[in-house]
């Protein structure tokens, strides 16, 4: 197999750097395809051969972010402002082939803004977007599938920098420089990691990258991984040449069959390049990849943990330390970053640690990724400077609460965070900002909840989430999940008394001390989140044994206003268990003993005749 | 559920062991691949691979219960793979389930009589964009509403 050379790369990527053709571009991640972008792609396939057309390429990329639009398309013709349509079916996509690209005119009511600029055409952040793509500076632009368009748009020039101009101690030097945080969660400093693991004399060293996103709510990595896999393999390669290890790791979810085939696409071709492999761009530097797939333990994002489960272990964390930078995989030291820190590597090479620096706040640098879900008009992913507050993210780029409902908060950090009300929505994301306000960065989820939204029952959620993936090895966690999950269901069943919220706090701050790895540490957080954020709410299900926003359904009770109901039967036909009575035109009613309260009967009614108390 | 049906190693996972024998850490991937190629982990193939990889059926067991992915029970032919994540529980992933239980008559985590469905709560698959989703035979269905469902099961029962 011929490797290429240093000129080799570079002429690869001037001769891939223009294209005169117009292009399509389909966003073609997981939810993309999802909402249907297979059947787009092929449209606008067809409809290209009926209308005879030539030098239109159609190419699939990952995902642009604007997930509430799906499927979305940029157009790009050569001289002119790429225009981004989305909600494009089989119909639009034919459309768009015979206004925009035939005629020359824009189609209407499918048209969406720009919502980011990307590093890669801005050589600053500019202030005119909100968002700035550092991370997911290739997602939505190139095909995952092609290196060369990752080698157009400035691909391995961190790693020729990397081989060719610098030290091992520059590398390390740029990356401390850049004050990159580790994505994962905790925020650890990038720098001294690679630092513990290059300092350390070793036969054998590991780079592993943790892609086994749990968090329910988050979808960062796996869009990186859709969109952009070889940001992450190059980062990989420039950590093994900084800590003298030859050998990565990908530990991913194998709930992400997608992202496995793209990555797997990526490697084959860095190898046939020799970008991976034996004495790289012939240099003495060599590096190779394994995919290793996790098998659905969220506490296997614990480094130890991950470990365990990349020996072909169950997956359980170890005290620390020794940390892994020390010893590791198989015992050797090992690096472990997550998607998301290394996606950021090469561009902090490229460009310099002191650029990188230079966005974000005093002790958060760069930018974050959050998966926006939840209560809120515009979901997407969304990539910010640190220092960007929640207002901005929730309303400004998230466009508000649909359906004119009421903000009520915003969770961050998922089963290992907390939740923020209105009152922190001014607060300038970081690390730091986010703990001090009994929150955290976490990996990156970030999910609205409006005033249907119960918080009793959100904790519960995740403390039942915690039940689950508590991997039962200490005590403090298996125990502790569990007695806190039951006092809050005691709570939400309007049995509770003002006894069990000091018993949740006690046990909280006992697990917090006493459990072995992050997961057990964390895991009371969203609890005593809510017990501080929405006191007055946990205390009326205790005394007053109600739930305000009617998710608790033990403390509802769904009757028929006499007056408001005009007797359509709409609800008696809807109820499963049939226990509203009634003819057409007289008002019904429901007998409460038969009542499974599913609230069917008030999702149908359009005369607000059903009442919730 | 006993099955009864009898299982052999696949030439696929034969050769699937062979390239991972020596790799240090091969079980999950080896597990992962016998799934794949049964849809579960049948008895007979866990005892099968502790022989061959010289590993005990104990560990293997260890293995393959700790991990949420690994099945020991033979899924419907159509298998239902409801999300639980926190933006699915938000927007009515559990009222999704309910319903499916209704439809199929058969709880979660078991599989109707005539072995066409079962259905399965998983954590976030990660389409939070579009909340509440399912999965049935890889593809996904996206801001589903309860109403959707009987014509979503009729299409699958009719492939």
């Amino acid at each position: 197999m011929a490797t290429i050379t240093l000129t080799d790369l570079k002429k690869l990527r001037e001769d891939n750097k223009e294209n005169e053709n117009i292009q399509i571009i389909v966003g073609m991640g997981t939810c993309g395809i999802a909402a249907g972008a297979n059947k787009t792609f092929d449209a606008f396939l067809d409809e290209i051969k009926v209308n005879n057309l030539k030098n239109i390429t159609v190419k699939p990329t990952g995902c642009m972010g604007l997930c509430y639009v799906e499927p979305t398309i940029t157009v790009k013709t050569s001289g002119q402002p790429d225009i981004i349509y989305g909600n494009v079916n089989n119909e639009t996509a034919r459309k768009i082939i015979n206004e925009h690209i035939v005629e020359g005119k824009l189609v209407d009511g499918h048209i969406f803004e720009n919502p980011a600029a990307d590093i890669v055409n801005t050589e600053n952040y500019d202030s005119d977007y909100k968002q700035f793509r550092i991370v997911l500076r290739n997602c939505g632009v190139i095909d995952p599938e092609s290196i060369e368009e990752y080698i157009a748009r400035d691909g391995y020039i961190g790693l020729e920098k990397a081989l060719f101009e610098m030290s091992s101690d520059d590398i390390l030097n740029e990356v401390k420089k850049s004050g990159l945080r580790g994505r994962g969660g905790a925020g650890f400093p990038t720098g001294f990691k690679w630092e513990f693991t290059k300092q350390i004399e070793s036969d054998q060293k590991y780079i592993i990258c943790n892609a086994d996103e749990g968090d329910p709510g988050a979808y960062m990595d796996r869009a990186t991984l859709e969109g952009d896999p070889h940001s992450v393999i190059e980062a990989m390669m420039i950590a093994g040449k900084c800590v003298c290890a030859d050998k990565g790791v990908i530990y991913i979810r194998a709930e992400y069959p997608l992202a496995i085939e793209r990555l797997e696409i990526a490697m084959a071709q860095s190898r046939e390049l020799g970008l991976l492999g034996e004495n790289i761009l012939g240099t003495d530097f060599s590096f190779d990849l394994e995919i290793r797939l996790g098998a659905g333990a969220f506490v296997c994002g614990e480094e130890t943990a991950l470990l365990a489960s990349v020996e072909g272990n169950r997956g359980m964390p170890i005290p620390k330390p020794p940390f892994p930078a020390v010893k590791g995989l198989f015992g050797k030291p090992t690096v472990i970053n997550n998607v998301e820190t290394f996606a950021n590597i090469p561009v902090i090479i490229t460009k310099g640690g002191a650029w990188f620096a230079k966005i974000g706040t005093e002790k958060s640098k760069g930018t974050k990724v959050f998966a926006l879900t939840g209560k809120i008009k515009n979901s997407g992913l969304v990539e910010v400077p640190m220092g960007t507050t929640l207002r901005d993210i929730v309303f400004d780029i998230g466009g508000g609460i649909p359906n004119d409902k009421k903000f009520k908060a915003v969770q961050t950090g998922g089963p290992s965070g907390g939740v923020l009300t209105e009152a922190f929505l001014d607060t300038p994301i970081d690390f730091d900002s986010l703990v001090a306000v009994g929150s955290m960065m976490g990996s990156g989820g970030m999910i609205v909840m409006d005033e249907d939204d119960c918080m009793v029952d959100i904790a519960k959620f995740y403390l039942e989430f915690c039940v689950e993936e508590s991997c039962g090895k200490c005590a403090p966690c298996r125990i502790g999940t569990k007695k806190i999950y039951e006092l809050l269901d005691k709570i939400s069943q309007g049995k509770g008394e003002l006894s069990d919220l000091q018993k949740i706090k006690d046990m909280g701050a006992a697990m917090q001390k006493a459990s072995l790895c992050g997961l057990g540490q964390t895991a009371p957080n969203p609890v005593l989140s809510v017990i501080k954020a929405f006191e007055e709410e946990v205390l009326e299900h205790i005394n007053d044994k109600k739930c305000r926003a009617g998710k608790c359904k033990d403390l509802v009770t769904y009757t028929i206003d006499q007056e408001n109901c005009i007797g359509c039967t709409v609800c008696a036909r809807k109820c499963p268990v049939n226990c509203i009575e009634g003819a057409i035109k007289v008002a019904h009613k429901i007998d409460q003993s038969l009542c499974i309260k599913c609230g069917a009967c008030f999702e149908v009614c359009k005369f607000d005749a059903v009442i919730v108390s | 559920m006993q099955t009864t049906e009898e299982y052999k190693i696949t030439d696929a996972l034969a050769s699937f062991v062979e390239k991972w024998r020596e790799k240090p850490g091969n079980l999950i991937m080896i597990l992962h691949k016998a799934q794949d190629e049964y849809g579960f982990i049948p008895r007979k193939i866990a005892i099968e691979l502790g022989r061959i990889l010289d590993v005990p059926l104990a560990k293997i067991y260890g293995v393959i219960t700790f991990y949420n992915f690994f099945k020991l029970e033979k899924p419907g032919k159509h298998n239902i793979q409801v999300c639980t994540g926190t933006a699915c529980y938000l927007k009515g992933g559990i009222d999704i389930i309910e319903e499916l239980e209704i439809l199929l008559g058969t709880g979660i985590n078991t599989v109707t009589d005539d072995g066409l469905f079962s259905i399965e709560s998983v954590r976030c698959i990660g389409c939070c964009g579009l909340a509440p989703v399912l999965l049935i035979d890889g593809e996904v269905f996206g801001k589903l509403s309860k109403d959707d469902l009987p014509k979503i099961i009729a299409d699958i029962r009719d492939r």
